[in-house]
């Protein structure tokens, strides 16, 4: 079975010749396989390691302590309190998922527009593509989440009720969706041009080329890149509960903690647990994806598939995958 | 070819998901429960400070604030359970009430030129000043002058903190957080001395039973806040409310108030202001 | 139309704004080629560490690690970083803060730039006896670096605006200037597109020259 790992993950078996180098890979061919000397080295290491990281470990539990950051009045609400969950929790983090969840969905399709934009053989459209791209890089999220709500106040009837939910949405696919036409057009630069002539000498139009050569080749070796930026997305949403007032996770942390007695070193501890919980499951989600993805593809036993020509890239030793 | 319908199915199926729940949840943002649109009011609030505008763990409000709102809500015809309590961060006021958000404002906002030319203020319907909140044992800072070799804390970019900066104590160290819960950690960690804005807003946080005893306000008047109701530029609410005002004194229900929110700080409130007269800064 | 700027010190705002960026893409570069070497190196343990230091790192808000920086580390375990003075402090705490959140992003953009170097010239270098910091040192990392002018352009744009979050602590940078005029010109849209456009000199310029450079340093393969 061959599969690549997101960055996060183990590493696969050692047999598998995934087209990308995981981690492992690219860790064991840096050095020798240790022998009895090296082994001692990094038992050595190991334990001075072990030993800087427990004592920092001990001296913030102290620290912390000290300071009666860790009495049971400021950590019990979470537990023994359901109605933090109820009232202050829960809604946000549905809030947070909804606006993540919408920005991801219409920023991966209009990046992929401009990243495509950007390679085009007209000047115009490049020109154009181009400028959106960096005008809305350069921006910081906040400050387009701010015009947005203005614009839609303006312009349109969206209901007070739902209009924070449209500007920090609009605020994350404007700077997101730049971002990722990006990530788009890296990934496609990265193919081999012979992919290009090949397409072209079997009488493939431009946009043949581009939908059945350039992008699904592409795909694969961006996704790490696009799950780390849908990942940016999820948390930037906190960024519209500070001034828009939109209720999301980390906005939940005010009335929470106006609320326990100022507990706001717990507060943000247990919002930062359940900002990673999310990442996590998304980003476990997406590594699924891609497995299935590459499986999928080996199933149809399709002739170039990404994975022969990342190996054509980058020659290494080792087995060639099967056809 | 596969993958690509693969990833076209899949990324269909996900984009249903998610305009789904969006639009679910939209649909029961937008439309209010059991009422009309004509019964109900929008009133924007404090969710954040205690004794002015609290959500509580119940999912209910509390606060002078909102003790002063319910009361013109009734007055103007609309029963509590018919208020639409609604989060009025103090940069988004102005806008709120310009773009017609909310019907009405009250949200420990003080009334200023430039928020004047914005909006129309009914009220004033309280007289706060800007003062310090202190730990219990700290008999360092007796006037405002011993400010000046303190480290104090307030809201980034808030009126108080620019106040300190410029005017009480420009030599003190200034420490500026997101929220007045930041500063509390850090006045319980010693390593604030004092907390400065509204006493108002501070006699709420010394009303909390978590820090009965551990703080006290510092009894200083070092600016004038006249708390208005934030209206519409040119609306008829205006002179509504401040009928309003009127009556919730001459009730003794604004005093019932006052008791109830910051009673146990031990705070010295002003008498109810007269409305339309503003008491200026020195 | 713009005569509400009066009075503010916007220049000295964004100027601090610049120094921010400097010294945490300074000190993330520092702090994350050391994380993506010791996520490649040979002990397991710091690989361990440089893998979860990385997943939590990355899935965290910048605004929770910039408080917990100075809620935690300065006011409950007493670190200030060598200052006495608020403003001092508060500037190194999120210097700190930026570092550990932005060495995240460099160590798994460094990291995609090792794996574009060849394996025939590690092995090459292992037949000749170079030791593991060696390889990385004189072989891996000159060419990863280069490779990765592109994607660290990214993260050094995404580190400008991210500076913004300092005013959480009370960095008077330009994002707490914003919040300041907001507050006293009762003109939201108005003051964001002056500090949009501040923003957008800065980020511009530097990412069209380092676009340009990653071009010219490309290793060509």
């Amino acid at each position: 079975m061959r599969r690549v790992p997101a960055s996060d993950e183990k590493a696969p078996p050692a047999k598998a010749k995934p087209p990308a180098r995981t981690e492992a890979e690219s860790a064991t061919v840096l050095y020798d396989v240790p022998g009895p000397r090296a082994r001692r080295r990094n038992l050595l290491w190991t334990v001075l390691f072990l030993a800087a990281l427990a004592a920092v470990a001990w001296w913030v539990i102290a620290g912390l302590d000290a300071k009666n950051q860790l009495e049971a009045a400021k950590w019990e609400p979470f537990v023994t309190d359901g109605r933090v969950w109820e009232t202050y929790l829960l809604p946000a983090l549905k809030n947070t998922v909804i606006a993540a969840g919408l920005a991801m969905v219409l920023a991966l399709p209009l990046g992929a527009l401009l990243g495509i934009a950007r390679l085009s053989d007209h000047r115009a459209v490049r020109a154009v593509a181009g400028t959106v791209v960096e005008f809305f890089r350069a921006i910081p999220v906040l400050i387009l989440m701010l015009f947005a709500n203005a614009a839609y106040a303006e312009f349109t009837d969206i209901s007070p009720e739902t209009r924070p939910l449209y500007a920090v949405v609009t605020g994350l696919v404007l700077y997101n969706a730049s971002v990722l036409a990006e990530v788009v057009r890296a990934g496609i630069l990265a193919l081999p041009a012979g992919q290009t002539d090949a397409a072209k000498a079997i009488g493939m139009r431009k946009g043949q080329t581009m939908a059945y050569v350039l992008l699904p080749q592409s795909v694969t070796a961006m996704l790490p890149a696009l799950v780390s930026q849908l990942v940016v997305i999820v948390k930037d949403t906190a960024l519209g509960g500070a001034m828009l007032g939109f209720a999301e996770l980390l906005a939940s942390v005010r009335p929470m903690s106006a609320n326990y007695g100022a507990n706001t070193i717990a507060c943000f501890t247990v919002v930062a647990v359940l900002f990673v919980l999310l990442n996590l499951a998304l980003t476990t989600f997406a590594s699924r994806l891609e497995r299935r993805l590459r499986r999928g593809k080996r199933s149809t036993g399709a002739v170039v598939g990404a994975e022969a020509v990342d190996d054509l890239a980058t020659p290494g030793p080792g087995e060639r995958p099967p056809p | 070819m596969n993958a690509l319908r693969t990833t076209r199915t899949l990324v269909a199926s996900a984009t249903a998901v998610v305009l789904a729940l969006g639009s679910a949840s939209l649909a029961h943002g937008a439309v209010p429960a059991d009422h009309s649109d004509d019964d109900q009011i929008t009133i924007g609030i404090k969710f954040d400070q205690p004794g002015i505008g609290l959500k509580t763990p119940d999912g209910t409000y509390t606060g002078f604030d909102v003790d002063v709102a319910t009361y013109i809500a009734k007055q103007l015809g609309h029963e509590p359970d018919q208020i639409v309590w609604k989060e009025a961060k103090s940069a988004d006021r102005e806008t709120m009430l310009q773009r017609g958000d909310v019907d009405f404002i009250a949200a420990s906002y003080s009334i200023n030129d430039e928020r004047a030319e914005k909006v129309d203020f009914a009220g004033p319907y309280l007289l706060a000043h800007q003062d310090v909140l202190i730990r219990a044992d700290d008999d360092s800072i007796k006037q405002p002058s011993d400010l000046n070799d303190k480290k104090l804390c307030s809201v980034t970019g808030s009126t108080s903190a620019q106040n300190v900066k410029e005017k009480i104590a420009p030599d003190a160290q200034l420490q500026e957080y997101g929220g007045y819960s930041e500063c509390l950690t850090g006045l319980e960690n010693g390593v604030i001395d004092a907390l400065t804005t509204d006493d108002s807003i501070l006699a709420g946080y010394a009303a909390q039973d978590e820090f009965k005893g551990k703080f006290k306000l510092g009894g200083f008047e070092m600016s004038n806040e006249n708390y208005g109701i934030g209206v519409q530029k040119g609306s008829e609410l205006k002179g509504k409310i401040n009928t309003a005002l009127e009556k919730m004194v001459a009730d003794g229900s604004w005093d019932a108030a006052v008791e109830k929110n910051f009673g146990p700080a031990n705070y010295q409130n002003e008498p109810a202001p007269k409305i339309g007269v503003i008491v200026e800064n020195d | 139309m713009f005569d509400f700027l009066e009075g503010y010190d916007l220049l000295g705002a964004f100027w601090v704004t610049v120094q921010l960026t400097f010294w945490s893409a300074l000190g993330s570069l520092v702090w994350g080629t050391l994380l993506a070497a010791m996520r490649v190196g040979p002990v397991p343990l710091m690989r361990a560490f440089g893998t979860a230091y990385v997943t939590v790192v990355r899935n965290i808000p910048l605004t929770v690690i910039i408080v917990f920086t100075s809620l935690g580390l300065f006011q409950t375990l007493g670190i200030s970083l060598g200052a006495d003075r608020f403003t001092t402090i508060n500037f190194r705490l999120a210097v700190l803060g930026l570092t550990a959140y932005t060495s995240a992003f460099v160590c798994e953009a460094l990291r995609s730039g090792i794996n574009t170097v060849p394996l025939g010239q590690v092995e090459a270098a292992r037949a000749i006896g170079l030791s593991f910091p060696q390889i990385l040192r004189i072989i891996v990392l000159p060419q990863a670096f280069r490779s990765v002018v592109g994607p660290l352009t990214n993260v050094l744009i995404a580190l400008t605006k991210n500076t913004t979050v300092a005013a959480a602590i009370g960095v008077a940078e330009a994002a707490l200037l914003m919040r300041e005029m907001i507050e006293n010109e009762a003109q939201l849209i108005l003051v964001s597109a002056v500090f949009a456009f501040g923003f957008i000199c800065l980020t511009l310029p530097t990412g069209l020259l380092l676009g340009r450079l990653a071009k010219k340093v490309a290793v060509k393969r």
